[in-house]
């Protein structure tokens, strides 16, 4: 009776909204049965998105988007709102995890060469999505409104401030006038939450329409290279022999997969928790040392790696031309082999960004070419003596901010040489001209620094590498 | 979905133009709306860009408190704050005094992509925190990636006490030439 009445009332739902006519053979479309475990990161890109939008709305109940009352509402999400903590690490975890899987995706995508006719358009709609979701990983961190949010988005508007002729126009729009103030939260706040997911749920619509259109691609095939004048025919005939309803024979593989994800970002979320806040964001307070999110570090190493001339063309040239080389990639082929052992460039280009990537982010991390204001005075250990001008000329090291930059025996930044055995390789005059006018990269100390100082700290300079060889030879002979 | 089109008397070419006229007129309608809807929003968003606040003149502190010496931070309000701005609506200055009466003041932007810079006392250098840009007491550059020296600031003294003029944040553009 009462399964009657349910029934009854679900055909009536379904005959006034159409489930069963519109939604259900989307949902038993054929799909090619030899994909398995391949195709799951597009879905988990999928599913990592619905994470960051229910995460978000259930955060911008309670986020302030303005000035410094910003700051507080997440100080307050992060420490007092129940759960707080917990959503926010989610919201972050999930943002590292759908700009992860996004690009693993990618990478599958373009290693099977799916992006070959007729899903051309597949491909080009992935890589507008790919770029609106580092769009939002970049103002969901300057959302994170603390002193490194000011200081990235002043860096952001900076890099497009090199633009010729309209950079100015492009810096103030970005801050929201001529400088960081109250109004320049408030638009990416707009961006992040109302125009750049709006983006997003449209650029899955059309790729989801897309994928019904022209079906799951097959396997790669080295027997079987894309010809686009018998391609859709043969794979109509292949798939209604060979494929399987998506739901459930496919479906099953997205479903773990994605619940491992979001185990994933629940787990990181509660033992590792949400990123620290750093102080208050004040523009005029200095000590910010501003460091993007992982996902930004290589580019953050490459602006800190490159010869000044190139510069300003790199800032504006990789996002322009990386956007425009993905995008446009299909049509520079769209037929022939889609196999990655026919195409071993492409696994080439896929080693190589990854290394790439890899170096960058590990040199972005520890920044060698930022002075290490943090660095502690030489020990006793090091200098060999604690008294005397030996002594006096490593103090001065420290004082005179040499070893801001230069390392002696694991002391020290990794701007300039290291100093260590500087004593073996540089003579008295040597050390004296480079440390009076300076060289490349270094400045010129002549006018901060006394006869005396640098007679004490080129003494003590001379000794490195000297002196630890002087010491194994006075204490190997009897 | 039902395509049909529906049978007319009309003979076919009168109805053609009909629709022609028809397409057109709500093609043209929608544009319309469409610019009515989004031609004010543009305008709210842009105008920042095209709002040049007038600079102001900030007091940061009295003629006595600066010693003749090394550059000290002082921190005042933008020109332009908005009510809600806080804390973020301070604007930062290295300021030194050389002499009496003078005074030299610049901006805490680093040049090469804005970072904030730090005046260390015994090298007598400014230093940032991001790329390795140094710069020299007089703001030119020392070393690392910037390409122009420290933005300078306007000082002045009136009734015993310093004054700043605020700035925009110093933007190093790219010239085509
Ligand atoms: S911002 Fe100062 S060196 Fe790059």
């Amino acid at each position: 009776m009462r399964d009657n009445f349910l029934t009854r009332t679900w055909n009536w739902i379904d005959n006034r909204i159409g489930f069963s006519d519109y939604i259900v053979p989307l949902m038993v479309h054929l799909v090619p049965d030899n994909a398995r475990w391949w195709y799951i990161f597009g879905s988990a890109t999928l599913c990592a998105f619905v994470v960051q939008v229910l995460t978000g709305i259930s955060l911008a109940m309670s986020y302030v988007p303005g000035g410094e009352n910003t700051y507080e509402s997440l100080v307050y999400i992060t420490n007092t709102a129940p759960l707080g903590s917990l959503v926010r690490g989610m919201h972050y975890y999930g943002a590292s995890a759908m700009v992860m899987l996004a690009v693993i995706h990618m990478v599958q995508v373009y290693m099977h060469a799916t992006y070959k006719y007729p899903r051309e358009m597949n491909w080009m709609s992935g890589v507008v999505l790919l770029f609106v979701v580092l769009g939002m990983a970049f103002t969901g961190q300057l959302l994170r409104w603390d002193a490194n949010g000011v200081w990235s988005v002043t860096v952001a508007a900076e890099m497009a401030g090199r633009t010729p002729i309209i950079g100015p126009t492009l810096a103030h729009f970005i801050l929201g006038g001529e400088t960081v103030g109250g109004s320049t939260i408030t638009r990416f706040f707009a961006m992040h939450v109302f125009i750049m997911p709006a983006l997003i749920f449209a650029g899955i619509g059309l790729h989801m329409l897309l994928i019904m259109r022209h079906g799951i691609s097959e396997m790669p095939d080295v027997n079987e290279p894309v010809d686009p004048e018998t391609y859709k025919e043969e794979y109509e005939k292949r798939i209604h022999k060979t494929g399987v309803p998506f739901w459930p024979d496919a479906m099953w593989r997205d479903m773990i997969f994605s619940t491992i994800i979001v185990v994933v970002i629940l787990g990181c979320s509660l033992f590792l928790g949400p990123p620290a806040l750093d102080p208050p964001p004040n523009p005029s307070s200095i000590n910010a040392n501003p460091l993007p999110d992982w996902y930004f570090l290589w580019y953050f190493a490459v602006l800190s790696l490159l010869p000044p001339q190139l510069e300003t063309w790199v800032i504006l040239g990789v996002p322009v031309l990386g956007f425009l080389g993905l995008f446009f990639l299909p049509m520079i082929s769209n037929k022939g082999h889609r196999a990655p052992s026919k195409r071993p460039w492409a696994g080439f280009t896929v080693i190589f960004g990854f290394v790439a990537f890899l170096v960058l982010t590990i040199y972005g991390y520890k920044k060698p070419w930022s002075p290490d204001f943090g660095v502690k005075e030489l020990p006793a250990s090091i200098v060999g003596t604690d008294q005397g001008p030996l002594a006096e000329g490593a103090k001065l090291m420290h004082i005179k901010g040499c070893l801001y930059c230069h390392d002696i025996g694991g002391y020290g930044g990794h701007r300039g040489p290291e100093l260590t055995e500087i004593g073996k390789l540089l003579t008295r005059d040597d050390l004296i001209i480079r440390i009076n006018n300076g060289g490349h990269n270094m400045p010129a100390f002549a006018s901060s620094i006394s006869d005396q100082e640098l007679q004490l700290i080129v003494d003590f300079l001379l000794t490195r590498g000297v002196m630890h060889e002087d010491n194994s030879e006075t204490t190997s002979t009897p | 979905m039902n395509t049909e089109q529906p049978q007319s008397d009309q003979p076919c070419c009168q109805q053609q133009q009909r629709r022609t006229f028809l397409t057109r007129l709500s093609v043209g309608l929608s544009a319309l709306i469409g610019l009515i809807i989004t031609l004010p929003g543009i305008g709210f968003v842009l105008a920042p860009v095209f709002r040049k606040p007038k600079q102001q003149w900030r007091t940061v502190g009295k003629l006595e408190d600066f010693k003749e010496g090394g550059f000290v931070l002082v921190q005042y309000e933008d020109p332009s704050p908005v009510v809600w701005s806080g804390v973020t609506a301070k604007a930062g200055a290295w300021i030194r005094r050389i002499s009496d009466s003078e005074f030299i003041a610049f901006s805490i932007n680093c040049r090469h992509l804005g970072c904030p810079v730090r005046w260390v006392e015994d090298p007598r250098l400014f230093m940032c925190p991001c790329h390795g840009g140094v710069y020299y007491e007089d703001g030119t550059v020392a070393a690392g990636p910037p390409p122009e020296p420290l933005d300078r600031l306007q000082v002045r003294v009136r009734d015993g006490k310093v004054e700043i003029e605020t700035a925009p944040t110093p933007l190093t553009l790219t010239k085509l030439t």
